[in-house]
């Protein structure tokens, strides 16, 4: 059994009203700009079960969109994603897949594009308490939580791989509290999950890389290190007007204010108007 | 020393009995021990929780805020004025308490900030009594914080043993486990000894066994706030009944077991899907800004 802190007991500290579909939401969200490594010019997400169906009363879109600025649970500006979000030249879009039954109830898919280009889709499960677990990346089938340092090396399926990657943490002395290893199939690209105890330097990062056949490597931090996600507006870091948002919400600031539901009623025409196929969610080219 | 990573009430009030510790100091060292994390952190972190709690349940009396769907919104700040006008029939601690409990679930509902006690629909109960407590008995915010980790130590056996989950449990396992946290910490609080405060969280529990979750538009904003409400005149009620030296005949151990057992009796339209209960009352099912 995992261990249960007192602030799990008095905890997550967060914006409400729902653990699960509030809190956890910010967390994936969160959680995939942590994977993406940087500022995300381009979101979308896509809401199972009862996030799909309950979304607008619990603020998990709002919550979701916070956590892919960079904002946790606790942060008193996730009522006003929508207008931050506006601000800092984001695109976006909800897109509802009320279809598909055999996922966890809280599920959203999240497909995130970044500043630098690098594109990304997690798929994340809300569990209740603010928990949240992370179940796939681009397409393969994963399992970690967050809530520990968590490395995540992607690389080709080979003999060897593993092995240089656990010395090259040993050699930093970093204890390895959890380890697993996914693959698309034989040979083909892997992905190894290692959750941390202790502070891994950045050279470490480096020197995992610099190995043949290790294509990418991810580090996602716990809060307690205090790894500086955000908090300058996406605006800051470059040109807030480089992205259009022709498609997206673009009053979106009024989502935030007394238009709610003309807003909201927008955005289910668009989800119906030809630009995503409800059934697989799979968008269109528009 | 010995470990502190009890795994139940009767371990728990075993170490209480060794050590000559309160609950409170029990939980507290079992977070330092088991997460190596220094005292000062964890004193800064539950400060931050206190102060949180402490903004949540005041901030509506004076500045009320609709919840999304505006199914609630003002309440504390006219339980508040009946309260000032002396019209209270419940009388100071009670009233204040009841008060602020709902004025957390009022910011809670309008995505405010608040901390989870055990979990968001539930997070009234807890500060409601102990700040209530603190208003009417001049207690120190360090007092306070000692109450926190026993309350804490409590919400951590239901969520080892049973459960915290309306979906799994009902609202018993929510509001109910809740009470029984807000029971035992002010126990504590108020002199009662280990014994006291496990024997408060046991009735506590008790006398909301079977509370079903009907969430009325699937939303945690109403029956939610009006049952953390009870929540906490219910704690204040145990804790009353223990330092009077009442015996409650169920352990908590045993208790926590049986909210498990009625939990699984209670039937899914009765958990947290919003198919029963009030959320499918008529008038509920019509009113004004509930979403599907």
């Amino acid at each position: 059994m995992s261990f249960i802190s007192v602030f799990d007991v008095l905890g997550p500290n967060m914006i409400g009203p729902s653990s699960s579909h509030t809190a956890g939401a910010c967390s994936i969200g969160l959680m995939a700009r942590r994977m993406l490594g940087g500022p995300v010019s381009q979101v979308q997400f896509t809401l199972y079960g009862s996030f799909s169906k309950t979304y607008k009363g619990h603020g998990t879109d709002r919550a979701l969109l916070g956590g892919i600025m960079g904002f946790s649970t606790d942060d008193p500006r996730i009522p006003e994603a929508y207008a931050l979000a506006e601000a800092r030249g984001l695109r976006w879009r909800f897109v509802i897949n009320d279809t598909e039954t055999e996922v966890h109830p809280n599920t959203v898919d999240i497909d995130v594009v970044g500043k630098n280009g690098t594109h990304l889709t997690i798929r994340g499960e809300s569990l209740g308490g603010g928990k949240i677990r992370i179940v796939r990346i681009d397409g393969i089938e994963v399992d970690f939580t967050g809530e520990y340092d968590t490395l995540i090396v992607v690389h080709k399926d080979q003999v060897g791989m593993v092995a240089y990657i656990t010395s090259c943490l040993s050699e930093s002395r970093i204890n390895i509290a959890f380890m697993k290893l996914f693959r698309e199939a034989k040979g083909d690209r892997a992905y190894s999950i290692i959750e941390f105890d202790g502070y891994l330097p950045e050279a470490v990062q480096g020197k995992i890389l610099e190995k043949e056949h290790i294509e990418h490597v991810m580090l996602i931090q716990t809060e307690s290190h205090g790894n500086g996600d955000e908090d300058r507006p996406i605006g800051d870091q470059g040109d807030p007007h480089a992205v259009g948002q022709e498609e997206c919400c673009t009053d979106g600031d009024r989502c935030a204010d007394s238009q709610e539901d003309r807003c909201t009623d927008r955005r289910e025409d668009w989800h119906t108007s030809g630009h995503v196929d409800r059934r697989t969610g799979v968008q269109e080219e528009g | 020393m010995g470990t502190m990573d009890f795994k139940n009430g009767a371990e728990l009030l075993a170490i209480c009995k060794e050590q000559s510790w309160p609950i409170s100091r029990v939980m507290r060292q079992r977070e330092e021990q088991m997460t190596e994390t220094p005292p000062h952190i964890l004193d800064e972190r539950m400060a931050k929780a206190l102060s949180i709690m402490r903004s949540a349940a005041t901030t509506p009396i004076h500045a009320p805020k609709p919840s999304m769907s505006g199914l609630i919104g003002g309440e504390a700040q006219k339980l508040s004025r009946h309260l000032e006008q002396g019209l209270s029939i419940c009388g100071p601690v009670l009233s204040r308490a009841v008060t602020y409990a709902m004025a957390v679930l009022e910011v809670n509902g309008s995505m405010g900030l608040i901390v989870a006690a055990p979990t968001a629909g539930s997070s009234g109960v807890v500060p409601g009594v102990l700040l209530a407590l603190q208003e009417s008995f001049g207690l120190t915010d360090e007092a306070l914080l000692q109450a926190l980790y026993n309350a804490g130590a409590i919400g951590y056996l239901a969520m080892r043993n049973a459960t915290v989950a309306g979906a799994v449990g009902g609202c018993q396992a929510e509001v109910g486990v809740a009470s029984s946290m807000a029971a035992s910490a002010a126990t504590e609080l108020m002199g009662g000894t280990p014994e006291q405060c496990l024997s408060a969280a046991s009735t506590a529990l008790m006398n909301l066994l079977g509370l079903v979750c009907d969430p009325v538009g699937g939303l945690v904003e109403y029956p939610c706030q009006d049952r953390n409400a009870i929540g906490a005149a219910n704690a204040l009620t145990c804790a009353e009944l223990a330092l009077s030296g009442i015996r409650q005949l169920i352990p908590f151990d045993e208790m926590l077991d049986t909210m498990v057992r009625v939990g699984r009796q209670l039937p899914p339209a009765l958990r947290e899907t919003a198919m029963g209960g009030c959320a499918v009352a008529p008038s509920a099912k019509a009113c004004a800004g509930c979403h599907g």
